[in-house]
């Protein structure tokens, strides 16, 4: 064939794929966004998902997305501070570091079983810690990663002229190294919990989900998003306005900190 | 004095050239001629324009879209003899062609990532080449041309890769001269070479003026001196001076010139 | 003072991650032994799943789930790469400097989406689509594996554009020197340049359709019989396991965990391969 038309033809196929790919998400977006505007109300935010709203489900999330949090950064900071402080050569520092980088890509839905077998069947009940466990074990790989990613990108000479100020290791770690990398850990973190507070499977039977207003870990958990799994397969029609408002406050809050998250770093470089 | 017999193969007139979204042209209203079968080297501190007015040669700037020309480069057709003016080719197949007739080497070697024989073959495969035995003879008379056969032809199928810098540059070299190409421009091409492997291009650059003209940018005055024919010198976008060689470096007409060759400023 | 506790503290948080994966196959192992000895491999080709009566026992193979799960991704992959490849190429290639941004925060955000998003939408808008045009009943493995390629589009496409950033500009344009069109510097430099980085995102791809839950759970069906047809419902090992899991009991939950650690085994040798032998290793 011709050379030209075959570029044409290529470069033009690579420009409709393009095309295709954002139509995708501005139709998503936008039935979303129909649907999720048309179906909301003052008392989605204000009633509980027993009387048809989702406030004890967005309570239950957060919560359990948060404890994840708590659970999951400092560890993952620390694991990254020693594989990229401490670790050197090591053979084992490159094997914990590509494990913890395949774990990142773990099936969520093994987790959820994982978590499963060891906190929710030996007390006979499911429960939140169960579900906020399942998101930290999301979270933690993503950490890892990121602050192993971010430290590495600081500048030998900052450590040195650390150490050649007298400073102890640990000091400089904590107090020039990883203040010198802020910026990108926190920008991981805003990530990865953007991605577990839209996390299904992991809950599915950890948390699994709670209809009622509870802070109660230690039994069923309101789940937002094991809630929209439910709501979205019942015959009747408020269920599922009630599954397209809360798809659409979901989206809107993981795209909304994922855009903070870019924000930040873009303010930074 | 070797000017009576030179025949101009590529004008430059009043060239402004002006890269996307800059305030001001970079290059201001060129003016150079190049002459068939010689070197031309062009000399100038850095950011004077050099690569820009290289570049514009062959048109490589239209890759980045937003660029913007003013003025004339001609080359000379070789079967009517008439001078054309580059920029106005606008299809892609007649900027194909154009850069099949001018070549260009880049400063850091860029050997293709597959095997000595592919890169060689890869112009003329574009070309439309199929036969077996046409590429090999052509590939043969290439890779013998840039002076790299001794050292190729037991490994014609292992990666270009492997090859060291200096033997990467000539590679390239070949590959270009594989398509027996009008000019060839070179970008300096020995600035990422150790002197042994520089020596090694400076003598194949030589010997290539027998069937192309050339141009070269470089920063070493020793090179330029020993290589060229002519020299120009440009500044701040202008081109200050040009002329043969052995004057521009010996006597000068612009005392920038001379300030730049002695080494006074630069 | 201080120094050593914090070094300490450091290492037991790095091998933490490094128990996780190893309590995740030890757990599974070990609760799918029941299952394991009453199958054996013939698990793998034993396509039926049924309790006996009395709930004690039964017949659980798990040839129905692992196919569906295979086929779904199969019509993922077939769908997403070419497209993904296609977006890469727009972003590296084609697209001016202006677009490039808002275009590649676009990719991202898409990709950002939880996947049970994907799933509703997926089944309120796009199935009766593909029933309108296909046939079928709207759910089964066409529309799953069609909504599986959207989701992995932009992931495919984000981390095939960064590896065919890597192809230096002066390599690409070397070949344009020479007479190269486009389309023939992005086959013969840009993508030998970039090889690694594209089938391990291929393959990261691939491991991530594999182990994708919500997104097909709303599409593919869930019923457990053996696809005839492309538009037929089936199941695939993350959609047995979430609709059933929480309710299964001894001989059938051992085979869920026998489940899940095939899955488990599946992802990680793909991405192990992925990130260790074509993405590179981490340094
Ligand atoms: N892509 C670009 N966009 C905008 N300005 C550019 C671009 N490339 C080069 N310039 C500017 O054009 C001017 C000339 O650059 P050019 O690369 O031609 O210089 P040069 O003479 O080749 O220098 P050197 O000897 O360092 O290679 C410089 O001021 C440079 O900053
Ligand atoms: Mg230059």
């Amino acid at each position: 064939m011709n050379r030209l038309l075959l570029n044409k033809i290529i470069l033009t196929l690579s420009t409709i794929s393009a095309l295709v790919g954002i139509g995708f998400l501005f139709w998503i977006l936008i039935t979303l966004t129909y649907k999720g505007v048309s179906s909301i109300q003052l008392s989605t935010f204000t009633n509980d998902l027993v009387e048809g709203g989702i406030r004890n489900l967005l309570v239950g999330q957060f919560t359990m997305a948060l404890l994840a949090t708590v659970v999951a950064v400092p560890i993952g900071v620390m694991a990254g501070i020693y594989l990229r402080e401490y670790g050197g050569e090591k053979r084992m520092t490159m094997v914990i570091r590509n494990l913890s980088d395949i774990m990142t890509s773990a099936p969520s839905i093994v987790i959820g079983v994982f978590v499963f077998a060891f906190l929710v069947e030996p007390f006979g009940t499911f429960n939140g810690w169960a579900g906020s466990v399942a998101l930290a074990i999301m979270m933690l790989p993503i950490i890892i990663g990121t602050t192993d990613n971010m430290l590495a990108l600081v500048p030998k000479e900052l450590r040195e002229a650390g150490i050649a100020l007298g400073g102890s290791k640990h000091k400089i770690v904590l107090q020039i190294v990883l203040k010198a990398a802020k910026v990108g850990v926190t920008t991981g973190i805003l990530l990865s919990f953007a991605r577990i507070i839209g996390e299904t499977a992991p809950l599915l039977f950890t948390s699994a989900n709670n209809q009622f207003f509870t802070m109660d870990m230690s039994g069923q958990f309101p789940s937002l998003t094991v809630s929209i799994y439910n709501l979205a397969t019942y015959p009747d029609e408020a269920s599922r306005e009630l599954a397209w408002a809360a798809s659409f406050i979901l989206t809107a809050i993981v795209l909304f900190i994922n855009l903070v998250g870019r924000y930040v770093t873009r303010n930074k470089h | 004095m070797t000017k009576e017999t030179a025949n101009p193969i590529m004008e430059v007139k009043d060239l402004f050239f002006t890269y996307p979204n800059a305030p001001e042209p970079t290059l201001k209203g060129n003016n150079l001629t190049i002459y068939e079968n010689k070197i031309t080297a062009m000399i100038g501190p850095s950011g004077c324009g050099k690569s820009t007015l290289l570049r514009a040669m062959n048109r490589i700037h239209d890759l980045y879209a937003g660029c913007k020309y003013e003025g004339e480069i001609n080359l000379r057709n070789l079967k009517n003899n008439k001078m054309e003016n580059t920029l106005n080719l606008k299809k892609e197949n007649q900027l194909i062609g154009l850069r099949q007739k001018v070549g260009m080497i880049f400063q850091k070697p860029t050997p293709f990532p597959m095997s000595i024989y592919d890169n060689v073959a890869y112009g003329l495969r574009l070309k439309g080449i199929k036969s077996k035995s046409e590429l090999d003879g052509r590939v043969e008379k290439a890779l013998k041309e840039a002076a790299i056969w001794k050292e190729a032809k037991e490994r014609l199928n292992d990666s270009a890769m492997g090859l060291s810098g200096g033997q990467q540059q000539r590679l390239c070299i070949a590959r270009s001269v594989a398509l027996k190409p009008e000019v060839l421009l070179f970008d300096e091409p020995t600035s990422a070479l150790d002197p042994i492997s520089t020596g090694a291009i400076e003598e194949l650059i030589s010997e290539l003026k027998k069937d192309v003209t050339v141009v070269i940018v470089t920063h070493n005055m020793q090179q330029a001196s020993r290589l060229s024919d002519y020299t120009t010198f440009m500044y701040l976008g202008d081109i200050i001076e040009f002329g043969d060689t052995e004057k521009i470096f010996l006597n000068p007409d612009e005392k920038l010139t001379e300030d730049y060759i002695t080494g006074r400023f630069g | 003072m201080g120094g050593r506790l914090f070094k300490d503290f450091s290492l037991v948080a790095a091998t933490l991650s490094l128990f996780l994966l190893v309590g995740i196959f030890a757990i599974l192992f070990s609760y799918a032994q029941t299952s394991m000895h009453e199958f054996g491999f013939d698990f793998l080709v034993i396509d039926q799943w049924e309790a006996d009566e009395d709930d004690e026992g039964g017949v659980f193979g798990g040839f129905i789930p692992i196919i569906g799960t295979l086929l779904s991704t199969l019509i993922a992959m077939v769908i997403a790469t070419p497209l993904a490849m296609g977006i890469a190429i727009f972003l590296t290639e084609i697209a001016h400097d202006k677009i490039i941004k808002p275009f590649s925060i676009a990719i991202e955000l898409l990709a950002a989406i939880p996947s049970i998003i994907y799933g509703m939408w997926g089944l309120f808008y796009f199935a009766p689509i593909v029933q309108s045009v296909f046939g079928g009943n709207g759910v089964g493995l066409l529309t799953a594996g069609i909504v599986l390629a959207i989701m992995i589009i932009p992931f495919m496409a984000a981390i095939t554009r960064d590896s065919m950033n890597t192809a230096p500009d002066v390599l690409k344009e070397s070949a344009y020197a020479m007479g190269a069109t486009k389309f023939e510097v992005i086959k013969d430099v840009v993508m030998p340049y970039s090889k690694g980085g594209i089938i391990g995102s291929v393959i990261l791809a691939l491991g991530r359709a594999l182990g994708e839950t919500m997104a097909v759970a709303f599409l593919i069906g869930s019923v457990m019989s053996i696809p005839d047809k492309i538009t037929d419902p089936t199941t695939s090992i993350p959609v047995l396991l979430a609709n059933n899991f929480a309710e299964a009991q001894d001989l059938e939950l051992s085979s869920m965990y026998y489940l899940a650690l095939i899955l488990f085994i599946v992802s990680f040798a793909l991405i192990t391969v992925a990130k260790l032998y074509f993405i590179g290793k981490k340094k």
